[in-house]
């Protein structure tokens, strides 16, 4: 609730209802409510469909600590959650630097919008279209043949840094809009004021970038992290055999094997998951948002 | 005053080239293979439509299009009225229990759509409304809510509300105040919400995976299918149509709604 006093309040009135009702009415039978069955369901020992008879249990979540599987695939998950967050930072912070503090006018309005553009289309058509460049033979290969005859074959498809490459370049956009919202508020006075008194480029960078563009370096990370986390059908184009995560063995539970319970007791358990690394991070994003 | 040197303008210049290219090379190569007369992606390139003229002819596909387009417009209606009303809520009272609302906008934005897809599944099926398109028009619009609002509430957050106090004091009736001063402001904020909400529900794979039942799938998922399946050229002419429908949708959005700010 708001306490600020020069808020006019007016009285709560028949129109609220009305106005919020259907929104929240939606939202509950269509997320909220199927989370919470999503709950109920990861404590059941079989799904209840068809006759079957389920009893209560925690062997679903037991499942996961009993077996090392499961504990590799989350570990591989967040290694690729953290690889792909770190390489959308390194590429993506740079990029947002110059837009928004190097290029002016009607160039920076049309470049940001060509950046930008890719993050609302199509993410499944985005990552077939890596296949046409990566497999054996493609467009990749020819054209490092083409200078480097002796490299022969890359190998690429089919590989964990297919993967890292294909959702790269998904969510390179979120990290360069968010940087960019941030570094672009940052006042150029300050850093000229820096520079006049003798700071170098990196002691600028460190002390005075990084700090203030912090908010939209740890949005940009979160929006990237946590998606790339539940992801599927990106290793799963890319990374065929070796395509194997957390999110797609989800994903066999309610698709291949039917498993409705073990597949909701490993979405929890992921969500959990990133939930504690999100904690862990609050201290940044608390500074961040100060 | 210092400027940046030449030298650094050109290492940054070339610095966006390449990251350009790097977003835009594979879908420029998909879209020319989509032209290209050999099933087996060969060069040098020989131009042909032939794989669009399968399209026409590919009835599965036809109709997953239509199905996405019926999802789109039906997601983008209903999105856009719900959405622009609860902003609207939000924009004029003060109520309790507010701020958690708009907190529980959140949960369907941030938790991977792999989990919202498959609960809705589970919750679906338990409860009887089973899957299908219904199921998908259920869920696309869930996606898109949040999204109408947050982008509505942002073009509120800009709006004079005395405009509205000297329409009331003039004698205009609550309704009329809405018809002829709140809406018309609001009109480029709703538009640029409800062509979100379409290009939300038109690319929208994931929870549309999970909702599809055999024959009654959309666009994504049917191209995901035949990817697995192993492609064709074809697959390149209507990954080709897709995404030019949604790089046209978005450049129409932000002609609306200055993502960038001027500055």
């Amino acid at each position: 609730m708001s306490d600020k006093a020069d808020i006019q309040r007016r009285p709560v009135n028949r129109a609220l209802p009305v106005l919020l009702g259907p929104a929240y009415l939606w939202l509950a039978v269509t997320v909220f409510l199927p989370l919470s069955a999503m709950v109920y369901f990861s404590f059941l020992s079989e799904t209840p469909i068809g006759g079957r008879e389920a009893v209560w249990t925690l062997s679903n979540y037991g499942e996961f600590f009993d077996k090392a599987f499961y504990r590799t695939l989350m570990w591989r998950s967040f290694r690729l959650g953290a690889e792909v967050t770190l390489l959308c930072f390194l590429f993506g912070f740079p990029c947002a630097y110059v837009l928004a503090k190097m290029v002016k006018g009607r160039w920076r309005e049309a470049l940001f919008l060509l950046v930008i553009l890719p993050f609302w289309s199509n993410a499944l058509v985005r990552i077939f279209s890596w296949t046409m460049v990566l497999r054996g033979n493609g467009v990749l290969e020819r054209l490092v043949n083409v200078f480097l005859p002796d490299v022969g074959s890359l190998n690429l498809m089919f590989t964990y840094p297919a993967i890292l490459i294909g959702l790269v370049h998904s969510y390179l956009p979120y990290m360069i809009l968010t940087c960019y919202i941030s570094i672009q508020a940052i006042d150029d006075d300050l850093i000229e004021a820096a520079r006049s008194m003798g700071a170098g480029r990196f002691t600028v960078f460190r002390r005075i970038l990084l700090p203030l563009a912090l908010p939209g370096i740890m949005a940009g990370s979160i929006l990237t992290f946590v998606p790339v986390i539940g992801s599927f059908m990106e290793p799963r184009l890319l990374g065929g055999r070796n395509g194997t995560f957390i999110g797609t063995v989800i994903e066999d539970q309610f698709t291949a094997v039917f498993n409705w319970p073990l597949g909701a007791a490993l979405s929890f358990i992921m969500l959990g998951f990133v939930l504690i690394v999100l904690l862990l991070a609050a201290p940044m994003i608390r500074r961040a948002s100060t | 005053m210092k400027r940046p040197t030449r030298y650094l303008t050109t290492l940054s210049k070339v610095y966006l080239g390449v990251i350009l290219l790097f977003l835009y090379v594979p879908i420029v190569v998909m879209a020319v293979m989509s032209f290209n007369a050999s099933p087996l992606y060969a060069l040098p390139l020989e131009l042909t439509l032939d794989w669009y003229r399968a399209l026409a002819s590919n009835h599965k596909l036809i109709d997953a299009g239509i199905n996405s387009l019926k999802l789109a417009v039906m997601t983008t209606v209903i999105a856009s009225l719900l959405g622009t009303a609860a902003a609207l809520a939000f924009f004029r009272y003060e109520f309790p229990g507010k701020r958690l609302l708009q907190i529980l906008l959140y949960p369907p934005i941030a938790i991977p759509w792999l989990i919202i897809g498959t609960s809705m599944l589970i919750f679906f099926f338990w409860i009887g409304i089973g899957r299908g398109l219904h199921a998908m028009l259920l869920g696309h619009v869930a996606l898109a809510l949040p999204y109408v609002v947050i982008v509505v509430s942002a073009r509120l957050a800009g709006f004079d509300r005395t405009l509205e106090e000297a329409a009331r004091s003039l004698g205009a009736s609550p309704l009329q105040v809405l018809r002829y001063v709140t809406l018309p402001y609001l009109l480029p904020g709703v538009v640029a919400a409800g062509l979100f909400a379409f290009a939300v529900s038109f690319d929208q794979f994931v929870v549309s995976y999970f909702l599809a039942v055999p024959g009654v799938s959309t666009l994504p998922v049917e191209i995901y299918t035949a990817i697995r399946k192993g492609f064709t050229p074809e697959v390149n002419a209507i990954a080709t149509l897709v995404i030019s429908v949604s790089m046209v949708l978005l450049l129409a959005v932000a002609r609306l709604y200055k993502f960038g700010g001027t500055r």
